[in-house]
Order: structure tokens, then sequence, then C-alpha cells
């Protein structure tokens, strides 16, 4: 079961703050990762304050790297359930898990943060992670 | 920034994905919640069954591709527990 709205706006507001488009519907999934041309990050937002509380400050350290996806989006598990399954089918083999990272560059997943890769760690190495996988699959400095 | 923590004051293991050896040689994969009551609780769970695959390849394809959810809650009997690691100390 969802919870409240108000009490969930803080972590929607930390990711639109940094720039990543909120999918909440699975129309808006298709409409934003249906373009396979562009390289994409997508943030499979939660509201765990074990793992997702480091992934978000993670993220938006690594999206002051240089090189960086040419879209950032993100969808909220157990929040926005449709969205979330919608975004989950372009993920291919991986599993579901959140707070999770995918990166998908021509419509592949080149990259992917499962949760078990966030817990317990540092924003710091997350980011680490985050920037190397930029640097190797987008290219030039945007 | 990271303020948003909804479940503070658990054990150290609470949320993190651990791979579980029972003494019945059975690898149980999930996200441990607690171990009270006698049973070591977990969410989203894989059981490794031996087979085609072995048990090193089963979690080094968990490893990569995210644990395969066979059951949403298990409870485990603290005494047929051998040992508890956090799935992400198996990463190379």
């Amino acid at each position: 079961m969802p919870y409240p709205p108000a009490l969930v706006a803080p972590m929607r507001d930390e990711m639109t703050s940094m720039g990543a488009q909120e999918l909440t519907t699975p129309s808006a999934v298709d409409d934003a990762l249906g373009d396979p041309k562009r390289s994409t990050l997508v943030f499979v937002n939660s509201v765990c304050g074990c793992s997702a509380s480091n992934a978000r400050p993670a993220l938006q350290m690594a999206l002051a790297h240089a090189v960086k996806p040419q879209h950032v989006v993100t969808v909220f598990a157990g929040q926005d359930v449709d969205a979330t399954a919608r975004a989950r089918q372009y993920f291919g083999e991986y599993q579901p898990s959140s707070p999770s990272v995918a990166l998908l560059c021509d419509g592949e997943v080149v990259h992917f943060i499962h949760r078990h890769q966030i817990e317990g760690r540092p924003p710091e190495a997350i980011a680490a992670d985050l920037m190397a996988a930029f640097d190797k699959y987008c290219g030039a400095a945007v | 920034m990271s303020g948003h923590v909804f479940h503070p004051d658990h054990e150290a293991l609470h949320g993190i994905t651990v791979v579980l050896d029972t003494a019945d040689g059975r690898t149980i994969v999930g996200r441990y919640h607690d171990a009270e009551g006698g049973v070591v609780k977990l969410h989203d769970v894989a059981i490794y069954v031996a087979g085609a695959v072995s048990r090193e390849d089963y979690l080094r394809r968990t490893l990569k591709f995210g644990v395969r959810t066979e059951h949403k809650f298990l409870a485990v009997p603290t005494a047929a527990v051998r040992g508890i690691t956090p799935l992400g100390e198996l990463a190379p």
C-alpha cells in the first residue's frame, strides 16, 4: 500500500530537484524510454531509509560529473506502481529491486546497480560506480 | 538532503540482502528483516536448489541480475542457520 503522498513528497522532490523527470504513468514511461537513441538513466526510487537515503545523494553527486546520460528519469516503487512495473519491462533480465539504477543505451541496459550494491555503502562509493559507468557508456561530455 | 529514514533503530542487518546458509545445505537469498521469536525473517526470497547450476554460479548470477523472488516472506528457524553473509560482500 502506498505511503501518504505528503510523506513521500520530500523523496520525490529530492529527485526532481536534481533534474530527474518523474514518470508516474506507464505511458509516460513509454514516452521516456521508447527512444532507444539516447542514453537514459532510470532511478527506481524507494521509501527505504536504509538504502534510498544513500542512493539519492549518490545520484546527485554523479550527475555533477562532466559525462552523464542525456536523460535522467525516475519512477517510485511502491508509490507509482504501474509506472514502475512498466519501467522494469525495459530492464530485461535484471530483477526488480528498489532502490536501483538502470543505465540504458541504444535501448539496452548497459549498467545496473541493484539494491544489494547500494546497501551499507556511502553515497561517494555509489557515485563513483555511476560515474565510471557514465564514462564508459555515455561518451563525450554533455 | 538524505535524512528521510523510515525505519531506524533496527538490527544492523535489517534491510540488507543476505545469503543465508542452513544446516540442511540450503542457500537462501533474501532481504533480512530481523531474528526474533526463534526465526530469521526474510523478504523477497530466492532459494538455491542444487542441480545443473553450482552454488557459486547461482550467486554470481544473482549478484549480476538480482534476486529472482520466489517467496515474498520466509521465516527460517534460527537453530537451522549456519551462516549469514551480505550478498554485496560476495562481489568480486
